[in-house]
């Protein structure tokens, strides 16, 4: 049997290509701050070369134009692929790409004028915020017509983190936009004073649990089984780990207003939540590595494989971190320091990008229907992506803990030992070390930029007939 | 009924609820059908999987 519908490639194509240079744009962006942080020459007093400016211009770069294309990608080709179906709404999907890429330009040139609501990932002024809302929709509205018209009756689990991540990130956003404007381009948050301060960050730590791990997780759960060519090592506890991340993610939030004005009780509460998340974490970890349980072997011969392992185990080292640092007395020690800039790395450039970087590999071939250009020069990326990841991390574990050590110092006649400014003066060293474990994760993905694009660069994109679903269930 | 009763009561509904997906999830019954869920991923054949390198 035989059908002559094809899958929607042409809108994965689309936003895969943008994550590959999204990727290259936030990171470059990324390698240039840490070189102001080191050098603040680098500023050039020019206010929107600034690193003040240039920050956010890095962290929505990085998030939502690279890895919010990668989900855009991912999420459509595995709702498709899983469901036995060619993508629902297709003008409606054309518009989440170029919508989405419109509020991506938009971020660029906002954010340098210094034009930002100054909420953290959420700096986007409320015009921006709109089309945003706009898009989200969109999205959703396609993600799940998509699930709807499926021809297999199960829905893959896959599709159950994408689906969670989309509908929690437009609640997120709309909530805490949630603006009183005054002008074009200037508006004041719907909340007031610590009200305000734990919206932000139900919003800020969510945008990391849902955007930044429920998505991520839906593209492990599809991209890691293809890769190793073996079925998910339990299904089972996929459902349990789904449902346990959606129950406490929520809660987590308050970890990131210890000692302040917030009532202690919700800082506790959000404390104890934070821990009991390791659970769900590490169960989602060990599922996803054991996946390769009885092919083991096939971490030696194949680089992408290894990219999406090693993701998987720096998602493991950063969701055993976090909650570590979600204990009141150890955020004592590491809040305000470079140890939590460390600890959102391991998870970015460890998790969230390596494993967008292993589908991507997967992906971008396929599309084009080409082999891969290169899998040494995958390999290659493979370890300039891990050396830098490993100088990045661990110059700020060291400068964090020197900071928070160097700031509660005290004399014997209680007066502090150190200056601020001392404790700056002292973060030198490190931050050029981090510089250069930056600019070594950016070279892996120019190598992979290159590898993807001599992969394609002749061809010509496919088109593929949606099988019939196996078997009568 | 106080707004602290009612966050008791929906905190110990939300925390069977979740332990009855656990119970459901690792039920004998549900082995079968959760063994052909995991296989959806390799129903499908696109043209590269097959070592082609191109369409053409």
């Amino acid at each position: 049997m035989t059908n002559t519908e094809t899958y929607n490639y042409k809108v994965v194509r689309q936003f895969s290509i943008m994550t590959i240079v999204w990727g290259l744009v936030g990171m470059s962006v990324g390698v240039l701050i840490a070189s102001q942080l080191a050098w603040p020459v680098l500023n050039f007093d020019i206010p929107w070369l600034t690193f003040s400016r240039l920050r956010p211009l890095h962290t929505n770069a990085v998030i939502f134009a690279f890895g919010g294309s990668a989900l855009f990608a991912c999420s459509y080709y595995v709702v498709q692929h899983t469901c036995h179906v060619r993508l629902a709404f297709p003008a409606l999907a054309a518009f989440t790409f170029w919508g989405w890429q419109v509020v991506i330009l938009l971020a660029a040139i906002t954010l340098p004028l210094g034009i930002t609501s100054s909420k953290e990932y959420a700096e986007l002024e409320w015009p921006i915020d709109i089309l945003i809302t706009l898009v989200w929709v969109s999205y959703a509205v396609v993600f799940f017509a998509t699930i709807m018209k499926r021809r297999v009756k199960h829905i893959y689990v896959a599709n159950w983190f994408f689906g969670a991540f989309i509908i929690t990130v437009a609640v997120l956003h709309l909530f805490n936009s949630a603006a009183l404007p005054v002008s074009l381009w200037k508006s004041y948050s719907a909340y007031a004073g610590v009200q305000d301060a734990m919206v932000q960050w139900w919003y800020g730590h969510n945008a990391v649990g849902f955007f930044l791990t429920a998505g991520f997780l839906g593209i492990m759960y599809y991209f890691v089984p293809k890769q190793a060519g073996r079925p998910v090592y339990s299904y089972r506890l996929s459902v349990v780990h789904f449902w346990a991340l959606v129950f406490t993610y929520i809660w987590a939030g308050p970890h990131h207003l210890h000692y302040t004005a917030l009532p202690d009780w919700a800082q506790s509460l959000g404390m104890i939540m934070s821990l009991i998340l390791l659970a769900p974490s590490w169960g989602g970890m060990i599922n996803g590595i054991m996946t390769l349980s009885g092919a083991w072997h096939k971490l030696r011969t194949d680089p992408v494989l290894r990219l999406l392992i090693v993701s998987i185990s720096f998602y493991g080292m950063s969701t055993f971190e976090g909650p570590m640092m979600a204990i009141k007395t150890v955020n004592a020690l590491s809040h305000y320091t470079d140890w939590t800039v460390g600890h959102v790395h391991s998870g970015a450039l460890g998790w969230v990008a390596l494993v967008s970087m292993g589908a991507m590999y997967y992906l971008i071939p396929r599309l084009f229907g080409r082999e891969l250009y290169s899998l040494r020069l995958v390999e290659v990326h493979f370890w300039s992506a891990t050396i830098g990841i490993v100088l990045y991390i661990v110059s700020m574990w060291v400068a964090g803990i020197m900071q928070g050590l160097m700031w509660r110092a005290v004399n014997s006649d209680g007066t502090l030992t150190y200056s601020f400014v001392e404790s700056v003066q002292a973060m030198h060293p490190y931050y050029v070390v981090r510089t250069l474990g930056g600019a070594f994760f950016l070279l892996g993905a120019v190598i992979m930029a290159y590898n993807l694009w001599r992969t394609i660069a002749d061809a010509k994109p496919v088109e593929v007939e949606i099988p019939e679903p196996a078997g009568a269930h | 009924m106080t707004f602290t009763l009612f966050q008791s009561i929906w905190s110990i509904v939300v925390l069977v609820t979740f332990l009855g997906i656990v119970v459901w999830a690792y039920s004998g019954k549900r082995k079968s059908a959760f063994d052909e869920a995991a296989q959806l991923p390799f129903e499908d054949n696109p043209v590269t999987d097959n070592n082609n390198t191109s369409s053409e």
